[in-house]
């Protein structure tokens, strides 16, 4: 009964959410949207006794990816008229992309319904969830894995030569240098006579 | 008797210890909050709060009196719903956290058996509370506050995940309970003093381990904004950071949150690595019940939180970055790697002494 009745009400939110990222006039507030999104479809996961995989997108999506989506929309400056100017240049494309989007769908959740037991192996009941998952994922798809560590990688380094420049004239701090010094290197002790200052 | 397919019993048994939870932790707030301002006065010889009840130990009840019957004062410019839902969220996720805590063997709501998970889960969406409250307030300078307080926040995050990596190399589990437990036996088991003296390999966890009790104190300091890392409430810079806008119960909210946080970043400290309600020397008679032991070590880890307050000096903001990406990071993944290698060579430590 409850499991039910959360279903339902988490399903509800995660379309309603979805639809308001879409529909909502202030990207601020799609973001927010888009965060109950995350969110109610991590409750989603529970339900279906995936609560490392829910855990793992809240702490992902929702607590680093969302932030910087947060960061990047605060502090641009949308013009909203100017944004609106394109929209129904961009229909037909939109239209494309959303029509091909739903029909995979249909089509995979036709399939799964058509034939419920393929390609889903349920890990034995007393088994925990990270114990299968770590099994799957460090044995059969190790390569995969390593894989995907690369490509992240790469897109790392992508990130740190894209931002990264070299400028003239810049200080920096370099904390050994701070700390080596010794007094006798930065302090001058002077005997000052009284009303002729140091006289330089 | 059942509710939406529920025991009854088992509901009525959860809802009380929520209950219980909320009211000892919230008192037990109080009296820390006061003794935060007690030692904080002590180190600057002053006297602090004295003057409501004997010692000043009613001062945060009458503060709390005060704040609730201000006015709240929302900002034309301001978001109203966000700036509403800010506080209330800062003060759920800082009580949700409080699920997976064991006090004492048992005495937990929720025994998840990724109780580590949860707690870095719902720490990270502590996040939003400050930057929906910065953003909502349509002013500079809480958002100025709510930017550098979230990016501090995600950046150290990264380095507590590290951190906790070998905790949980050395004892198996993310189960908080299952943490404790593998330190029982005395303090040469605790995770912070590793000197188990017969069996000689385990003592070189000992550097490693105890900096990284090190390591996750202070970037539990910087997850929490607390001094020398309260740079989104510096006040020479940014007035009080993310909540300059908040007043009365708004800012109480917020204020619990955050203490909320720094009791509960000590409780983890106590948990992970000063062996939990377990005492210090196993003589087989419990003189005091184990929830004694965890709330000491809590409240002198508090004090630890609160003597930094009084006599660090507050870091820059660049300092803060490089501490936390090229000095924490790096350090933590290299021991990761060295207690990775130990558990490979000899085997994870013995479970329960």
């Amino acid at each position: 009964m409850l499991p039910v009745i959360a279903f339902y009400v988490l399903s509800a939110f995660v379309v309603g959410a979805a639809f308001m990222v879409v529909a909502a006039r202030n990207p601020v507030h799609a973001v927010m949207y888009l965060i109950l999104t995350f969110f109610s479809a991590a409750g989603l996961f529970i339900l279906m006794g995936a609560e490392f995989l829910a855990l793992l997108l809240i702490m992902v999506y929702v607590g680093a990816v969302a932030v910087l989506f947060m960061f990047v929309v605060m502090m641009l400056d949308v013009d909203f008229v100017e944004l609106k100017k394109g929209f129904l240049q961009h229909v037909p494309m939109g239209v494309v992309v959303g029509g091909v989007l739903l029909t995979e769908m249909i089509l995979v959740g036709a399939y799964s319904l058509a034939k419920p037991s393929q390609g889903v192996i349920l890990a034995p009941k007393d088994s925990s969830n990270i114990k299968e998952l770590g099994n799957v994922l460090y044995t059969e798809y190790a390569f995969f894995f390593e894989g995907v560590g690369l490509v992240l990688l790469v897109a790392l380094i992508g990130a740190i030569v894209l931002t990264l420049r070299t400028r003239e004239g810049v200080k920096r701090q370099n904390i050994a240098d701070q700390i080596a010094r010794t007094r006798e290197e930065g302090v001058e002790l002077v005997d000052v006579e009284s009303g002729e200052g140091i006289g330089s | 008797m059942e509710v939406f397919g529920i025991e009854f019993s088992w509901l009525a048994v959860k809802l009380i210890q929520i209950g219980l939870f909320v009211a000892v932790l919230l008192v037990g707030l109080a009296f820390l909050l006061l003794m935060d301002r007690k030692v904080w006065a002590a180190v600057q010889m002053r006297r602090g709060p004295n003057v409501v009840g004997a010692f000043g130990l009613l001062q945060s009840f009458a503060d709390f009196i005060k704040f609730v019957v201000k006015e709240l004062i929302i900002p034309a410019g301001a978001d109203k719903a966000l700036f509403i839902i800010a506080p209330i969220l800062t003060l759920v996720m800082a009580f949700g956290a409080w699920a997976v805590i064991p006090a004492a063997p048992g005495w937990v709501i929720s025994d998840l058996n990724i109780g580590i998970l949860y707690w870095l889960a719902i720490s990270s969406l502590g996040v939003y509370g400050i930057i929906i409250g910065g953003w909502a307030s349509n002013s500079k300078y809480p958002f100025l506050g709510a930017l550098r307080s979230t990016a501090q926040m995600v950046s150290y995050e990264v380095s507590i995940g590290f951190i906790l990596i070998p905790v949980i190399l050395l004892v198996g589990s993310l189960n908080l309970t299952e943490i404790v437990d593998a330190q029982a036996g005395g303090f040469w088991h605790w995770h912070i003093t590793l000197l188990d003296f017969s069996n000689p390999k385990s003592l070189v966890l000992f550097p490693i381990m105890f900096y990284m009790f090190v390591l996750f104190f202070i970037s539990a300091l910087a997850e929490t904004n607390r001094p020398p890392f309260d740079l989104a409430e510096a006040e020479s810079e940014l007035v009080a950071g993310y909540q300059v806008e908040y007043s009365s119960t708004a800012y109480l909210l917020f204020m619990i949150g955050e203490y909320l946080n720094i009791v509960l970043m000590c409780a983890m400290l106590t948990l992970l690595f000063l062996g939990g309600w377990h005492a210090p020397v196993d003589i087989g008679v419990q003189f005091m019940p184990p929830f004694f032991w965890f709330a000491i070590k809590l409240v002198f880890m508090f004090f630890l939180f609160a003597m930094v307050k009084a006599i660090v000096p507050r870091y820059r903001y660049d300092q803060l970055m490089r501490l936390g990406w090229k000095v924490f990071l790096p350090t933590s993944l290299v021991a990761v790697v060295l207690v990775s290698g130990y558990v490979v060579m000899f085997g994870r430590l013995a479970v329960g002494g």
